[in-house]
């Protein structure tokens, strides 16, 4: 049979899915006990013990300076920060995308703007959004919303210019404005691929937001990470890196059911 | 229920003329069928009719008065695709039209305003046969329901003109039969002048009142760009057709349900019944 025409079954495909990751781990675990019985002081590799000792510590125990949980903070400050930026980013990326998807005018006077604006690479304007906003939170929400944000009403203008043209003729016929065209027409049918849009800005989002943490900030997962750098603690930032990449895409799961849910009619259009 | 006049249209693309010298007056209530072969501009002469694009030379009338340059509610359309909403389901699609007449802001009706409009959408749907298929979306209906749908939701908004862009060609044999007698009953019980682009020549003479044929007259290659098509025949279709006029429906909106009206639900049963006693 074809390799093209082999198609794994349930059970099949769960071994498949799961191989790669214990590939990964079983890598990890080896590297790190033959470097361990060399060193036991190494701390490139740490072991899974100590590495649960450090969550332990970050997660459960109160860090006596502060009075919290560090690992808990910081997850809260992080989702805040990405949070607030991503609301900024999808409300304007709405608005903006219908705008300029919609109303030929405005992609002639938007367009264009947005398509350089885009291209601007966003961590070059760090020090710029520090000089201006300060150290605080603003900078580095809007160095999330310009990483963003751009891109996103592209993609989503295109969505709306995507819709068939029979569809907003029809609408007129039916005695639409372009306010109601906009309304019942154009959104509903845009959100669903607003949550796409999103999704794919997820990646940059965090990337962002780590940047911006690294670089001024007094708490985050970002910030964490690269404070107990200097100390070669791997033992926190392994888990750190792997709670962030849980986070991320329990976040990208919960937006595709959410998609699902809400707009039970948008998959058999995708699939057109 | 509207009169249409073509003053010596013309339709040009720079240098490529489509469409020439189209001179016709179409009376009110006619169901006008537009044939002839791909490619001679049927489409966009129903395009023009439309408001989507505007005549090059000439003008066309709609009881007299130029043609708004733009699509409004007076003239409703079914195109062969794409002409129902897919994020609406079927009930949401035919209200849709009464809600964006009634409620100009927020495009959406409540209450009891809401309530009779759904009515109206409920005996409509039942009229074209799609009794019991109010909440389903439309990519859950076959091709046959979809284009009941969208005739439902151009009719519901109560058009002078209804234009059809070869709306029943995608559509099987046996389904398209049926739904022609949905069209014919339509048009017979609105006050719907049709105008409808068809590739299919029986169904042209089936359905209309009068079927006019476009060509192109010259058709050397050199020559192709040069001369548009232009009407070649202007056949009435005998015995003459026209639309009865039924007095309990005459004054009536168009969802109003006639007492003396049986009903099958989910099938346009009822006229099949009638026409062959």
């Amino acid at each position: 049979m074809r390799l093209v025409n082999i198609r794994p079954g349930r059970q099949t495909r769960f071994y498949l899915l799961a191989l790669p990751f214990l590939l990964v781990a079983i890598a990890y675990f080896a590297g790190s006990s033959a470097r361990l019985a060399q060193n036991p002081n190494d701390k490139l590799l740490p072991a899974l013990p100590s590495m649960v000792q450090a969550v332990k510590q970050m997660a459960f125990e109160v860090d006596p300076r502060t009075g919290s949980y560090l690992m808990a903070s910081d997850t809260v400050a992080s989702l805040g920060r990405l949070g607030s930026a991503l609301a900024i980013s999808t409300v304007a990326a709405l608005i903006l995308g219908i705008v300029i998807g919609l109303l030929p005018g405005a992609n002639a006077l938007l367009g264009p703007f947005v398509s350089v604006t885009s291209m601007v690479p966003p961590l070059a304007l760090l020090p710029i959004l520090f000089i201006v906003m300060g150290l605080g939170e603003n900078s580095k929400i809007a160095l999330i919303v310009i990483g963003t944000l751009p891109c996103m009403i592209r993609d989503l203008a295109m969505k709306v210019q995507e819709l068939p043209r029979e569809q907003i003729v029809k609408a007129q016929t039916l005695g639409a404005s372009t306010w109601q065209i906009a309304l019942r027409v154009a959104m509903p049918q845009t959100l669903p691929r607003l949550i796409d849009v999103l999704r794919l800005q997820l990646g940059p989002a965090w990337l962002f937001l780590i940047a911006a943490e690294a670089i001024a900030s007094d708490s985050g997962l970002g910030y964490r990470i690269f404070l107990v750098r200097r100390y070669l603690a791997m033992d926190v930032i392994i888990p750190y890196v792997a709670w962030i990449t849980l986070l991320a895409f329990l976040i990208d799961v919960g937006l595709r059911v959410l998609q699902r849910r809400l707009f039970p009619w948008f998959a058999s259009v995708r699939a057109e | 229920m509207s009169a249409i006049r073509f003053d010596d249209v013309w339709k040009e693309y720079g240098d490529h003329i489509v469409l020439e010298r189209i001179t016709m007056e179409v009376e009110p209530r006619a169901f006008i069928a537009l044939v002839g072969p791909s490619g001679c501009g049927k489409t966009t002469l129903l395009r023009m009719l439309l408001g989507e694009e505007q005549p090059s030379r000439g003008q066309i009338l709609v009881d007299g008065k130029p043609l708004l340059g733009e699509p409004d509610a007076d003239r409703g359309v079914v195109f062969q695709r794409y002409s129902v909403f897919p994020h609406l389901t079927v009930l949401q699609n035919v209200l849709l039209g009464r809600e964006l007449r009634d409620a100009k802001f927020s495009a959406r009706l409540f209450g009891a305003a809401r309530r009779a409009a759904m009515d109206n959408a409920m005996e409509l749907l039942a009229e074209v046969g799609l009794a019991g298929q109010e909440s389903k979306y439309p990519s859950a209906l076959s091709g046959g329901m979809q284009q009941r749908l969208a005739l439902a939701q151009a009719i519901m908004r109560e058009p002078k003109i209804l234009l059809l862009d070869e709306p029943f060609g995608a559509l099987d044999p046996g389904i398209r039969a049926d739904i022609h007698l949905l069209m014919k009953r339509l048009w017979n019980e609105t006050h719907l002048t049709v105008v409808m682009v068809t590739h299919d020549l029986s169904e042209a003479f089936g359905l209309a009142t009068r079927v006019i044929a476009l060509e192109r007259q010259r058709n050397r290659p050199e020559e192709r760009e040069r001369y548009g098509a232009t009407v070649s025949r202007d056949l009435e279709i005998f015995p003459r057709r026209s639309a009865e006029l039924r007095s309990a429906v005459q004054p009536a909106p168009i969802g109003t349900t006639r007492s003396d009206q049986e009903h099958q639900p989910g099938r346009p049963g009822a006229l099949v019944l009638k026409e062959h006693p």
